[in-house]
């Protein structure tokens, strides 16, 4: 018998859905004369996407035939990733005004790839998490291709391209060998179909092998790591913070969804094949961000080795440790956002801040902002009082917990050696003379949300329990 | 009344609050530097009201505060001091309050963040003497790398960013080896509380590795030999407030980790391994002396000599083990520990004051070499004076606090070995060696050279400055009673605590 699905569930998507067309007619009747009203109402799209998130929190459930899932994880999530749009549309506006890039193309890719993350955060279903995947990858390998006349750009984006399409192609073929066995594609289905079979492990865990490669690529794990220091180096720098930031939130809920509520009773495979990938993308995030001048390049590849961490606490598989990767890609997304806003407001018209020399003697003339940097920059290393030590502690709390001191060691070397580059921005900052005058040209409005931005990464270092909290209710 | 306070936190968030007010202030507004002293003065003074309100008799920890801080791991904001950490804290604060008078014409580039950046050390530091909770604790000891990096990378000499650099990685890495430790710690006890660590069974294998970390953490801060060489670099880079810093308190937060943590919890391991750690300090103590005497710098040599120095606190604290294994009274260890903490604070205020003299040099001739000197006492009697003094104390002059620790922990180490205390001993003819020899380079002989005969007497400020120091260790090193009593409980606590095996 037919039943009507429960549409509430989606509001938020179909609402974003229905902007984002309207939106697209927009821009194609005022094409370039009217940008500003496009980039007002895709804010206006996200900002009203995340009230009907707030607001729906609470009640959840299956519905679309089971293939769509309604959850406090999915509400978190969301919430997150259209929050963390808004400040990435609004840090990026005026480096994209400065560079002809900002056309109404850019705006309409970004809010459908906002809308491809949001199904990735609620599917159930491996054609659901397919679709919401692909959506979001196309729009960002668009995204990434929108500066033509550079070189650079382009092959960012063939290599973002290519190697993306091998890593879709890698978890279908993944998601088809577990249809095989289990006879479903709804994870609930899968996940009752493998807690039920047995002597199957062997095949399954041959389709595990796909999804996970799937997985690594998308967050960018060693060995799958190979097109993230190219594209976030090659693409304007706008481009990278829009792919930095809220994809990794996406990610992570595929990872869950996939590994935690589709396939827990294979922990103890994928468990051995997430921690090979955490131990080698911290160990080659680390060790490579070292040797990087760029300074888009050295988050790339400290990116890397945050994706290492995060891993860790899924790798230990319980509730604890969820949480713990869980609030590691809160706060990771916060740091990077921090972390190429500050890029974007040093540019300017001509001038790209993106070299580590290029912050050389900031305390002199920006002494604020300089400061600002220095707290994202320890953050990331893990020192505290700030969040990103918090990140680092309950990961590695997390893998200490289930015995796994030997994991947990690795971690805490190679956040010294990942100490080593973090300290040389500050240094640069603090303690080098300056080679070109800083200026910053942004308006208020953007200096004003970046720092309270950047505050937040040393607030959430002294209060870190409220969004613990959150992040292990979301869990239980 | 002084109970009612949350003294603690006061004296820990006030300098906290004061430095970021520092900053706000700017560089330009005279009122940064009188709000500076004040704000070391008013910390310095509540410090005392921990001296003054502090119970003799018992080990138990006091004016404990504890509040609740993420619930969600049951982890606290939990303090509490006890005979050892009140007597760090007020060290603390005393010198702080010295780096503060110290900076006063000298820094004339960004001061307002100079001021800041000891006023907030000086609170993670005197956080650091009282967390009772190891993630507390850790957030502060980790806190602590960052102002300290910023001081000797922005008011450092010409080699500060090699220097910061290596100082900020060696302790990072010995520190999260902490870090792992305190989280093993917490799988197996269930609790955050450091009190609570103390008392969990551990079986040899695991407090072994625990004792390693412990190593590896604590004896880069003290700094033990092999492990010390990021010292003499930081120290000789150090603006003269960062070297008394690190010096006077950093130095003592190795010491106080094996205190706190080491030697409670894993104190079978400790017996197992304790002739490793001596051999370690014994290296120190006879190796660094010898290192010392060939220096030509002057705070390169200080740096050394605290080395060697710091080599009696280890001392001190490990050889507790030999001691029970031969004598039936347990006399000899209440020494060794007790002869450990009054050398960690005798060597604080004796080496602020050495750092002192020598930043007061350094700020009229720019150089810190031995060889530019000569004949100081001739233009500068006063300050000669002071300096012979504070060298005498360095070397172990008997009237001298310098003179009471080590003398202690010599006492000790006969009951534990006659060779150890043989080793020991050759410090007061190595010590007497370099310091004197430096101080007859420096100060006596003919004038060396035109701008020796240029210098200018210490003023009022200097001279308040050594005064106050000269008078603290002449009066330990006279009366280390009161020194002394508000220890001795914790001492013997401590004791039990090691020789009950929690195998």
């Amino acid at each position: 018998m037919f039943q009507v699905p429960n549409m509430q569930f989606a509001l938020p998507e179909m609402f974003l859905l229905g902007m984002a067309c309207v939106i697209l007619l927009l821009v194609a009747f005022t094409g370039v004369r009217r940008v500003e009203w496009v980039y007002g109402l895709s804010q206006l799209t996200l900002l009203s996407t995340a009230l009907i998130i707030f607001w729906s929190i609470g009640d959840g459930g299956l519905t679309f035939a089971d293939t769509y899932v309604k959850d406090s994880l999915s509400d978190l999530l969301k919430l997150s990733i259209c929050l963390v749009n808004v400040l990435v549309l609004l840090y990026s506006s005026a480096y994209l005004k400065a560079r002809q890039l900002m056309q109404g193309e850019f705006y309409v890719l970004a809010i459908f790839a906002t809308l491809g993350m949001l199904i990735m955060v609620s599917a159930y279903h491996f054609l659901t998490l397919y679709l919401g995947l692909e959506l979001l990858s196309l729009c960002l390998y668009a995204m990434v291709a929108m500066q033509r006349d550079s070189a650079v750009a382009t092959e960012a984006a063939m290599k973002y391209f290519i190697l993306g399409a091998i890593a879709s192609g890698m978890l279908l073929y993944g998601m088809s060998i577990i249809y095989g066995i289990t006879g479903s594609l709804a994870l609930g289905e899968v996940a009752a179909a493998v807690s039920m079979s047995t002597g199957n492990e062997t095949i399954l865990s041959f389709g595990l092998v796909f999804l996970i490669i799937g997985i690594g690529f998308k967050f960018g794990a060693v060995p799958f790591h190979m097109w993230l220091p190219d594209v976030y180096h090659g693409a304007p720098t706008a481009m990278t913070l829009f792919i930095a930031a809220a994809p990794k939130i996406a990610a992570f809920a595929m990872l869950v969804r996939l590994l935690v509520e589709g396939l827990i009773d294979l922990h103890s495979h994928w468990q051995d094949m997430l921690i090979m990938l955490a131990v080698l993308s911290m160990i080659v995030g680390n060790v490579v961000a070292i040797a990087q001048t760029n300074l888009k390049r050295m988050l790339a590849y400290s990116t890397i080795s945050h994706v290492g961490f995060l891993l860790m606490g899924v790798l230990s598989g319980t509730q604890e440790g969820f949480a713990a990767s869980l609030f590691y890609t809160l706060i990771y997304a916060l740091m990077t956002l921090g972390a190429f806003g500050m890029i974007l407001l040093l540019s300017r018209q001509g001038y790209e801040a993106e070299n580590i020399e290029d912050f050389k003697g900031l305390s002199r003339k920006q002494p604020w902002f300089a400061l600002m940097m220095m707290i994202l920059m320890f953050s990331m290393a893990g020192i505290p009082p700030l969040a990103g030590f918090y990140a680092k502690l309950l990961v590695i709390k997390s893998v200490i917990d289930v015995d796994l001191l030997s994991v947990a060691i690795v971690a805490v070397i190679t956040s010294v050696i990942g100490a080593f580059y973090y300290l040389r921005v500050i240094k640069v900052m603090y303690f080098d003379k300056p080679l070109v005058e800083h200026t910053v040209t942004a308006s208020s409005l953007v200096q004003i949300i970046l720092s309270a931005n950047i505050l937040m990464v040393l607030g959430l270092g002294l209060f870190p329990g409220m969004l613990m909290k959150i992040c292990s209710i979301v869990f239980v | 009344m002084l109970a009612d306070l949350p003294l603690l936190s006061l004296v820990i968030w006030l300098p906290i609050l004061g430095g970021v007010i520092a900053i706000l202030i700017g560089d330009e507004r005279p009122i940064l530097k009188p709000f500076a002293l004040a704000i070391a003065t008013l910390t310095m003074l509540l410090s005392f009201g921990l001296y003054i309100g502090f119970d003799n008799t018992t080990y138990q920890m006091q004016f404990v505060e504890r509040h609740s801080w993420i619930e969600t791991f049951a982890i606290n904001y939990h303090l509490g001091v006890d005979g050892f950490s009140m007597p760090l804290i007020i060290l603390t604060t005393i010198s702080t309050l010295l780096v503060v008078v110290a900076a006063w014409e000298v820094i004339k580039d960004r001061l307002s963040q100079y001021l800041a950046a000891f006023l907030i050390m000086e609170g993670l530091m005197l956080a650091v003497f009282s967390a009772l909770d190891a993630i507390l604790f850790y957030v502060f000891f980790e806190a602590m790398l960052i102002p300290l990096f910023l001081v000797i990378g922005i008011w450092g000499g010409p080699n500060r960013v090699y220097a910061t650099i290596k100082f900020f990685l060696y302790t990072f890495f010995g520190s999260v080896f902490l870090l792992v430790a305190l989280l093993y710690l917490r799988h197996v006890s269930d609790s955050f509380a450091i009190l609570d660590f103390h008392n969990v069974g551990l079986s040899l294998k695991e407090q072994t590795w625990l004792l390693l970390a412990f190593l590896i953490a604590f004896a880069v801060k003290v700094p033990m030999w092999p492990v010390h060489t990021w010292l003499p670099d930081a120290h000789v880079e150090a603006p003269t407030g960062g070297s008394v810093i690190l010096a006077a308190i950093t130095l003592k937060i190795g010491g106080y980790g094996f205190l706190r943590f080491a030697l409670p919890i894993a104190p079978d391991a400790s017996l197992v391994l304790d002739w490793f750690i001596i051999s370690l300090s014994l290296i120190a103590i006879v190796y660094i002396g010898f290192v010392a005497l060939a220096q030509s710098d002057l705070k390169k040599l200080i740096a050394y000599s605290s080395i060697a120095h710091m080599g009696f606190v280890t001392l001190g604290l490990f050889i507790i083990f030999r001691i029970f294994a031969n004598a039936s009274t347990g006399t000899g260890a209440v020494l060794a520990i007790e002869g450990a903490m009054v050398q960690m604070i005798s060597h604080g205020f004796i080496s602020a004051a050495m750092f002192l003299a020598v930043g007061v040099l350094y700020d009229r001739m720019h150089t810190r070499e031995i060889s530019a000197y000569g004949g100081v006492v001739n233009t500068m009697p006063v300050f000669a004076a002071f300096a012979v003094f504070f060298a005498m104390a360095n070397a172990g002059l008997p009237g001298t606090s310098g003179f009471v620790g080590e003398f202690m922990v010599i006492l000790a180490a006969f009951q534990a070995n006659f060779w150890f205390a043989f080793l020991a001993a050759t410090t007061l003819i190595l010590g007497a060696a370099y310091t004197l020899w430096m101080v007859k380079r420096v100060f006596y002989g003919e004038v060396a050279n035109q701008e020796v005969a240029a210098l200018k007497d210490i003023n009022r400020r200097e001279f308040a400055m050594l005064a106050s120091l000269a008078v603290i260790v002449l009066f330990i090193g006279v009366w280390p009673d009161p020194l002394l009593d508000v220890m001795h409980a914790s001492v013997e606590h401590l004791l039990t605590q090691v020789s009950q095996s929690k195998l």
